[in-house]
């Protein structure tokens, strides 16, 4: 009974469901800084304005609070923009129309006007783009309601979190980490929408619980096989939905294995991964067996020579050297 | 004059609590009710109360001892002779020589802390009275320690900076670790501990406690449609449940049967002064409480409704309070939706009687000659032999049967 | 494409404007039920009915009221943080708009945006923004979902001077333009952006120039004179609706109060506030119209008198509101979905 598979790579998944939610609601429109004849900056919209045209493929200029802000209205005005942010850093410049419009209207107006608004960007380190591009600010974002904050990790989440994203009232912040666009895997012919709710344990195991999210995700897993041959059974929980966090398969995982780790590409201090730390001594605590453990980025801007890169975010060892200190082995 | 506070019974299955909290301090004036410490239980944590006005005199014991029931706590001086010793402010008065071992307590966890960050162990202060560091230990380590009752100081610790853990608890004790999937946490509520109690006081019960057993069926047809129509012109929150008026039927009418209200004290009858009802409550997840619903008999039914919504609140919340353990004078357990027609409780010593209650339903029932549908529960009663009979028990179900055909006397 | 000056003299508006007798009444009620809310609303800040900032409109009520008489009920307003009298202008109900003010469960916004965050999803009215040029943005994006849905509306934005000077008016007004969007951009110009004069922020003091060069046609208009407004919005508004893209008004104005409540006006001569206060736009309109003999004293002082009955209303009303349960707290910060 298993369906056709394809091979496809994150990149064209995200497309993929771009071109889908084009197809299905001729609402939706992408809107973004070179989204359309250059085919956007990491080619996820490549061939789409020759598909769709520049009404629904709209180049936008170097204005990311303005087209921003206009998705936003486009949004309260009965359209299902897709806004595409670049890369995060430059979201900073549209962070007052994200924080003080889109994630206020439907509270500032009594629930009134609702903001049905999809924006993606690009984040994370690791191609070397120095201390500007390589942000990973997923955990301010998730810090404001009002907002949902998704980060899809997997080829089955690229592909299908756009569409719920943009079947929900509220704005809808996707992170799409830049590590993930070239990764290629096998893919249902007919993969379609996924939830935009809760945690999936990725890997099962009864040890310690390693607690991640997008582009630390396979680093991960990775580190989970080698704890494995030592072993060491490490569960693997990938939070796709940063706000609203799933508390509740985080703390049935540690209430089994007793020990958790979480790995976050975000700098460690007043990160997702505190708040996380925070919820396992809030609910968990009488369950912890070791002090919780995190992986996290050094607190430095990101430095552009590679393996000072590399030192500076969480890597593989770095995961299986802190799950092992929680285990003391 | 000095009396003792002393470590409180708040159940029959209790037989130790630990100290995690003074609540007040010494000097501090204490009216009847007012808590003064935390005890943790195999319930979990349970706000202790004194009972009598008093002035909190010196603390016998420190946060972190377990101690049996019954040993002193702390010195109780007579709230009219005492002075107060400190000022509200809580700044310790000068002339108190000595810190209160709870201040010494947080003190050394403060430097501890801090040394840890350094990178050092550090020995106890000295000169505070307390005699050894605090053993490093995990939270999980500590409440298996704790619920195995062994001392963490006899473990030899393997986790991480030598402290103890899981494993080391159980390599104690000789047990292995519980690969099934736990339950998810709940505040500090030990399921596991708490069914070690309910194994204890049940199979107490059964050693101990000579049951019989009567059933009988109970038409609540007038009662539902009472309850409907009531229930019509009320706004959900303030709704009456059926539980409620079965509750309110039982507190009614134990009245005439003052045999079935109260306790076993080594094989004597003590009557009950009030009719507190213990309600038989589900723990999600597992497990399983009775706290009382204290002079259920006298309570109208929307507050008995109130009290119950939030006794059964303060038990998913785990904010009970300790007289709300130790004070049920009966039981009362009800199936509610379940589906099950009828129940046939044990007793929860040093009570005498439970009863229980099955799911209602329609079913055919003789009424004028006539087979017709009706709402029916089954009620029964386990009672205690050797402080009444079946005669006694069977009249008192049949007058809680009568009650329920009254609804609004209730 | 130039920018155009009118004088106030209206003896030449007669083939543009049909000033009738009825319409110059409803001009100055509209004004006036502005003025008189808010005076109202100063003295319960006062009294500490209406807390957090009170941004006040008067002398100002000339160009909320004149620009929407040339909107339609499908048109969209999206305004700032001293938005009463949009609102007012707008339709909006007087007793709601009070209840708002005061917090109460009744208000326009459930009371939970107060004086700074008026909405109303029937007249799409979408706000109330306190952040200086934030509505920009949402302008041109409810003109960018108008335009590719077909419809043949037009948003109006209203803002201050201060917003000149950030960043989103400027890149708003080069998307309005770009994309050739309806939206009717309208500039208070009030010459203070809260303390600081015009000529101490901006290179360029003429803000219609601003406009031209991002090539939108913009006229700069009396901001005093309610039919000078009435007769420039409407014009713009033609032209908007003939497909002609956005179109911008900058209208020279005076605030005759404080910048909020709290606001001791260090900044400005009493002098200068007096002499603004003699062009003020109600007192100019009601002599107009007694020297052109369509009203009398007597007439003023009724529908003076009709008017504070209106505002008492409102205030009963919100007196008699209530507050939201507390249990309520967390509502509309996502959208309830059924289960």
């Amino acid at each position: 009974m298993s369906a056709q598979m394809i091979e496809i790579s994150y990149r064209e998944a995200v497309r993929e469901a771009i071109r889908e939610a084009l197809n299905r609601d001729p609402r939706v429109f992408l809107m973004g800084e070179d989204v359309g004849r250059y085919g956007g900056c990491y080619a996820v919209s490549k061939g789409l304005y020759d598909e769709f045209g520049p009404e629904r493929i709209r180049d936008a200029p170097l204005s990311e609070a303005g087209f921003t802000g206009a998705g936003i209205g486009a949004a309260l005005g009965g359209l299902r923009p897709i806004v595409e942010v670049m890369t995060v850093n430059f979201s900073l410049l549209a962070l007052d129309q994200i924080v003080n419009n889109a994630a206020t209207l439907r509270h500032m107006s009594g629930g009134q006007f609702s903001v049905p608004l999809v924006i993606r960007m690009a984040c994370g380190a690791g191609k070397q783009l120095a201390a500007q591009h390589s942000h990973s600010l997923e955990g301010w974002y998730a810090h404001v309601p009002g907002i949902k904050v998704l980060a899809p990790a997997t080829l089955e989440d690229a592909r299908g979190m756009l569409w719920s994203a943009l079947e929900d009232p509220d704005p809808v912040v996707i992170f799409e980490h830049v590590m993930l666009y070239n990764r290629s895997g096998q893919l249902a012919a007919d993969a379609g929408a996924v939830p935009i709710e809760g945690a999936a344990v990725r890997r099962e195991g009864g040890d310690v619980t390693l607690i991640t999210y997008g582009g630390s995700l396979f680093k991960t897993l990775e580190a989970a096989d080698t704890l494995a041959a030592d072993g060491i059974a490490a569960e693997v929980i990938d939070l796709r939905c940063l706000r609203p966090l799933d508390d509740a398969t985080l703390m049935a995982s540690v209430a089994r294995t007793h020990r958790a780790v979480i790995i976050d590409e975000g700098w460690r201090s007043g990160s997702l991964a505190a708040e996380i730390s925070a919820r396992l001594m809030e609910q968990a605590f009488w369950e912890l067996d070791a002090p919780v453990g995190r992986v996290c980025s050094a607190e430095v801007p990101i430095p552009y020579p590679k393996h000072l890169e590399d030192a500076a975010v969480p890597q593989t060892d770095d995961i299986v050297a802190a799950a092992r200190a929680v285990l003391n082995r | 004059m000095s009396r003792l506070y002393r470590m409180p019974s708040l159940g029959s299955d209790m037989e130790a609590g630990t100290l995690i909290e003074w609540v007040r301090q010494p000097g501090d004036r204490l009216a009847k009710g007012d808590v003064i410490a935390v005890i943790e239980t195999q319930k979990g944590a349970i706000e202790v109360e004194v009972f009598h006005d008093a002035v909190m005199g010196r603390p016998l014991i420190q946060v972190g001892d377990k101690v049996p029931v019954g040993s002193p706590m702390a010195e109780l001086e007579d709230a009219s002779a005492a002075p107060a010793l400190r000022p509200a402010t809580g700044i310790p008065a000068t002339h108190a020589p000595e810190p209160g071992p709870a201040v010494a307590e947080a003190g050394t966890r403060t430097s501890e802390r801090i040394a840890d960050q350094a990178g050092h162990r550090i020995g106890h202060r000295a000169g505070t009275g307390t005699a050894a560091q605090r053993r490093r230990a995990s939270p999980a380590a500590r409440r298996l320690a704790d619920a195995r009752g062994i001392a963490l100081d006899a473990i030899e610790g393997s986790g991480p900076r030598g402290a103890v853990v899981l494993a080391d608890v159980h390599a104690a004790t000789g047990t292995t670790p519980t690969t099934e999937a736990a339950s998810p946490p709940r505040g500090h509520l030990d399921l596991a501990a708490m069914r070690q109690a309910i194994a204890a006081a049940m199979s107490r019960s059964k050693r101990e406690i000579p049951h019989y057993y009567l059933s009988h069926d109970i038409d609540l047809t007038a009662a539902t449609d009472w309850l409907t129509a009531r229930n019509a012109q009320l706004p959900p929150d303030q709704r009456l449940l059926l539980g409620a008026l079965l509750i309110k039927a039982v507190a009614l009418s134990l009245d005439k049967f003052p045999e079935l209200n109260g306790f076993d004290r080594d094989g004597h009858f003590e009557p009950a002064q009030g009719v507190h009802i213990g309600c038989a409550t589900a723990i999600r997840g597992g497990g399983l409480v009775a706290p009382a619903l204290h002079d259920a008999d006298q309570l109208q039914l929307p507050t008995l409704m109130t009290r119950l919504r939030d006794l059964v609140g303060r038990v998913r919340s785990g904010g009970l309070r300790a007289s709300e353990l130790s004070d049920p004078t009966i039981t009362v357990s009800s199936l509610g939706e379940r589906g099950v027609d009828r129940l046939y409780g044990i007793i929860y010593p040093p009570q005498v009687a439970i009863v229980g209650f099955g799911t209602p339903a329609l079913r055919p029932w003789v009424q004028d000659g006539q087979v017709v549908p009706r709402n029916i529960v089954t009620a029964t009663l386990s009672a205690d032999h050797r402080h009444s009979d079946g005669h006694r028990g069977a009249l008192f179900l049949a007058r809680v049967g009568q009650r329920l055909q009254e609804p609004d006397t209730l | 494409m130039s920018i155009r000056e009118t004088d106030g003299d209206h003896s030449h508006l007669g083939d543009k404007l049909h000033l009738d007798r009825a319409h110059a009444l409803h001009l100055l009620r509209e004004m006036l039920r502005i003025r008189q809310f808010e005076e109202r609303c100063a003295e319960l800040y006062t009294e500490e009915k209406i807390r957090g900032f009170l941004h006040l409109y008067t002398g100002e009520e000339a160009i909320a009221v004149g620009v929407m008489q040339g909107l339609t009920g499908s048109d969209a307003v999206v305004a700032t943080y001293r938005e009463h009298g949009h609102a007012i202008a707008r339709g909006l109900p007087m007793t709601r708009l009070m209840a708002e003010m005061y917090g109460k469960r009744e208000g326009v916004s459930r009371g939970r945006g107060g004086s700074m965050h008026v909405f109303d999803a029937d007249s799409r009215f979408y706000g109330g923004n306190a952040i200086v040029g934030g509505g920009l943005p949402l302008a041109v994006g409810l003109a960018l979902a108008d335009r590719l849905l077909g419809r043949a509306q037009v948003t109006a934005c209203f803002f201050g001077e201060g917003a000149a000077a950030e960043g989103a008016f400027h890149e708003s007004l080069n998307l309005a333009a770009l994309w050739q969007l309806p939206v009717l951009f309208v500039c208070e110009n009030n010459l203070y952006a809260m303390g600081t004069a015009l000529e101490r922020s901006e290179s360029e003091t003429a803000i219609a120039r601003k406009a031209e060069s991002y090539r939108i046609p913009a006229a700069a208009v009396d901001g005093m004179d309610v039919i000078a407004i009435e007769a420039a919005a409407r014009r713009a508004l033609a032209e908007i609706r003939a497909g002609g893209g956005p179109r911008f008004l900058e209208c020279r104005t005076y605030r005759f109060r404080a910048h909020s409540m709290f606001d001791a006006q260090l900044y400005r001569d009493k002098a200068e506030v007096e002499a603004w206060k003699q062009k003020g736009p109600l007192l100019r309109f009601r002599q107009w119209l007694q020297e052109a003999g369509m009203l009398s004293a007597a007439e003023v002082e009724h529908l003076e008198a009709e008017v504070a009955e209106e505002v008492a209303a409102a205030v009963a009303f919100a007196e008699a509101g209530q507050w939201e349960p507390v249990e309520d707290l967390a509502r509309d910060v996502y959208t309830e979905q059924p289960a």
